[in-house]
């Protein structure tokens, strides 16, 4: 059992990670991973509302007539999403205002919905407690990864620390095209790696 | 006159939803394979910001913010979005089976489409101040819905012809599929730069 | 490709001397805006010029060597890819810019789509727009002409733009000073006498058709004509909008690039247009004084839609299909 639970929860970090492997939730992944600071606000949201979505989901699988079982999840995950934005309103202010827009879109993440369609609907509450956290950790891991590149390269600071004088950092690289083109480098280079090994 | 060209401009182009908000990447990379399959999905999506565009304005205006709950804003709005597909998905089968038939494979993929959530949760910050709406907050609000799809499929069928040509190409083998994608993304995006600040 | 026999759809492999004869053209037909572009700027441009061309070919070396194709830096079109580059940058530009520059030109923007041929974007203009967008200060210093100093000056269309001047009398200029040079601006773009004979031979040998320089061209003049100045319409100053920034640069050089540009006269004149349109609306109207880079970027990405769209009405097999 305890190796079934750790399987579950490493597979999200690497193998499966949601955004290097399978592609999904692009969209707060590009926006926010300006930052250091932003990733790991979004990171924490989301790994959030994906644990309690996977484990309210699971619980209550059972019960979920399978014809509505969509509109169903999505309830369940906007809820968790509305607690996340109070909370983040209340005691992060400045955070709530960096996110913007994007913290609603939590909801539409497909991160959240896929995991809760693929797995929590179909296993016990603490396996999908195990995924949800995986995932999520694997979502931040790769929102960490990019950020880190972003900041660095494109405002020359770490987590808002200067990392190195004299350097010139390359603006664009935190403006959207940078975002594009870094997710598409490390995604080549990825798909290079692992050709690599085979 | 002068907010209408700025609210068009800006969501055609300056603020596109694909290109600089990531709004909208999934049926962007999905669909967008194929210029018609590409023109079937934009109008799908314009019809959906269309209608929950003018649903969640309503729900949030009157039913809302009297009640003081517009916390539940995200939950209200996501369900409105569902349905309002769910509708269209119906009224379409009815209407014309031809347009279905092009329609109805995307038409259940748009209610995770972050566009249509985006831009309805925009608009309430956009044209709301202060708990109430501003004036001509409803007509802002369509005209944001209207030009937020369009520019979505507007950028959606340039992408469909630049993969079609793409297909010919001896692209490096790590870089074929989605990385290469993200590439033309990212040089449309830098080209579409040229935008910025634009005031007529 | 070792495999003679390999069947394959059209277009099929074209001779690459023909490849390395064009662009040897059009490299000699550049070479003396840039050779006075030196002259007005001083050495330093010179450098630019070589630090630039130096680093693609260098890149577009190394890609194919990495993927074991055949190296075919020989054929000019990397060559050009650097001086182009180079033309678009402030003559006194850092080197480490332009080098960086020039390999993305050559690795994002060509080499990632399988190289020569297969880019749907201008791969020097493409270079230009990220260097723009990542390094702005560097981007829009630009050095006052026959000067041979680091002080820097406004280019004519940069004083329009911040209303210092309303006119070229304003920025004590006139027409034959833009016509031959003697201005602020990009290393390889201040001569359009230079530009314009360069363009005029490639005419002559057949490299290039009028319908793009021409369309573009055009536009932007009749549009600023029109649009250009606050006191009213037709009382733009369209020559000083024809004559300044990177017009006549982009429009016979950058915009008539073969791979990303339409292929049929028509789709051509819609290109050149399009563009006009689009460097005449970030101009007057715009963040940036200049918008020719954009608006050619921007008509790049829709090269393949007006293909398919004027492709399809020439076979007329169904006229309103």
């Amino acid at each position: 059992m305890m190796r079934r639970l750790w399987h579950e929860f490493t597979k999200g970090i690497f193998q499966e990670n949601p955004i290097f492997f399978i592609v999904l939730g692009l969209c707060p992944t590009l926006a926010v991973s300006t930052s250091i600071n932003n990733a790991v606000g979004m990171g924490l949201a989301a790994t959030f509302v994906l644990v309690c979505s996977n484990v309210f989901i699971a619980a209550i699988r059972h019960f979920i007539p399978d014809k509505i079982r969509i509109p169903c999840y999505i309830v369940v995950i906007a809820s968790f999403v509305v607690i996340v934005e109070m909370v983040m309103k209340a005691y992060a202010p400045a955070l709530n205002r960096a996110l913007g827009v994007y913290v609603p879109l939590i909801v539409v993440n497909c991160i959240i919905l896929g995991r809760a369609e693929a797995f929590a609907s179909k296993n016990p509450v603490l396996l999908s407690l195990a995924d949800g956290l995986g995932m999520g950790l694997g979502f931040m891991l790769a929102l960490l990864i990019i950020s880190a590149i972003r900041e660095v390269l494109g405002s020359g600071k770490l987590a808002g620390y200067s990392v190195a004088s004299g350097f010139e950092p390359a603006l664009v690289l935190s403006l959207a095209p940078g975002a594009l083109l870094i997710l598409g480098l490390l995604m080549g280079g990825i798909k290079w790696l692992k050709s690599l090994r085979s | 006159m002068a907010k209408i060209l700025a609210i068009v401009i800006s969501n055609l182009f300056i603020n596109n939803y694909i290109l600089f908000k990531f709004m909208g990447l999934c049926p962007f990379l999905g669909v967008s394979k194929e210029t018609k399959p590409a023109f079937s999905m934009g109008l799908a999506v314009i019809f959906v910001l269309l209608l929950s565009g003018l649903m969640t304005w309503t729900v949030y205006q009157y039913v809302l913010l009297p009640f003081g709950i517009d916390y539940m804003r995200t939950v209200v709005f996501i369900l409105i979005i569902a349905a309002s597909v769910q509708f269209i998905e119906m009224v379409i089968l009815k209407i014309s089976p031809v347009l279905y038939r092009a329609l109805g494979i995307y038409l259940p993929l748009i209610t995770t489409n972050c566009v249509v959530l985006g831009v309805t949760v925009l608009n309430t910050e956009d044209f709301f101040a202060g708990g109430s709406a501003v004036t001509g907050s409803f007509f802002y609000s369509m005209l944001q819905a209207l030009f937020a799809g369009l520019g979505f499929m507007f950028v959606l069928l340039l992408m469909s012809g630049i993969r079609e040509r793409l297909e010919l190409a001896d692209i490096p083998e790590s870089m074929d599929g989605l990385p290469i994608a993200f590439i033309v993304a990212s040089l449309m995006s830098l080209a579409f730069m040229g935008f910025i600040g634009i005031k007529i | 490709m070792n495999n003679k026999f390999i069947v394959s759809s059209s277009p099929h492999i074209q001779k690459s001397e023909s490849v390395a004869k064009i662009m040897g053209t059009v490299n000699a037909a550049l070479l003396p805006a840039g050779i006075i572009g030196v002259y007005i700027f001083g050495m330093s441009s010179l450098w630019l010029i070589l630090v630039s061309i130096a680093v693609a070919v260098a890149t577009e070396a190394l890609i194919q060597k990495g993927r074991h194709q055949k190296i075919t830096i020989s054929d000019g079109s990397a060559f050009m890819t650097g001086l182009l580059l180079a033309y678009n940058l402030p003559p006194r530009c850092p080197l480490w810019v332009a080098a960086i520059g020039s390999f993305f030109a050559i690795a994002i923007a060509k080499q990632a789509f399988g190289g020569l041929g297969r880019n749907i974007f201008n791969p020097a203009l493409a270079g230009r727009a990220f260097l723009l967008a990542a390094w702005p200060q560097h981007l829009t210093a630009f050095s006052r002409p026959f000067a041979y100093d680091s002080v820097t000056s406004a280019t004519p269309l940069h004083l329009l733009k911040e209303g210092k001047a309303r006119d070229l009398a304003d920025m004590g200029l006139g027409y034959w000073d833009l016509f031959v040079g003697n201005r602020g601006g990009s290393l390889g773009e201040v001569c359009i006498l230079a530009l314009v004979l360069g363009g005029l031979y490639l005419l002559w040998r057949g490299i290039i058709r009028w319908q793009i320089p021409v369309s573009f061209i055009a536009t932007v003049g009749v549009m600023t004509w029109v649009f250009g100045s606050k006191e009213g319409f037709f009382r733009g100053d369209g020559l000083f909008h024809v004559l300044s920034g990177g017009l006549v640069l982009g429009a016979i050089y950058m915009a008539t690039d073969y791979v990303t540009s339409p292929i049929t006269k028509k789709g051509q004149i819609i290109f050149g247009v399009g563009c006009g349109a689009l460097t005449t609306v970030i101009r007057l109207w715009g963040g940036y004084p200049e918008g020719v880079c954009y608006s050619i970027l921007i008509m790049n990405s829709m090269v393949p839609l007006i293909d398919r769209f004027v492709k399809k009405r020439r076979y007329g097999v169904a006229q309103n299909a």
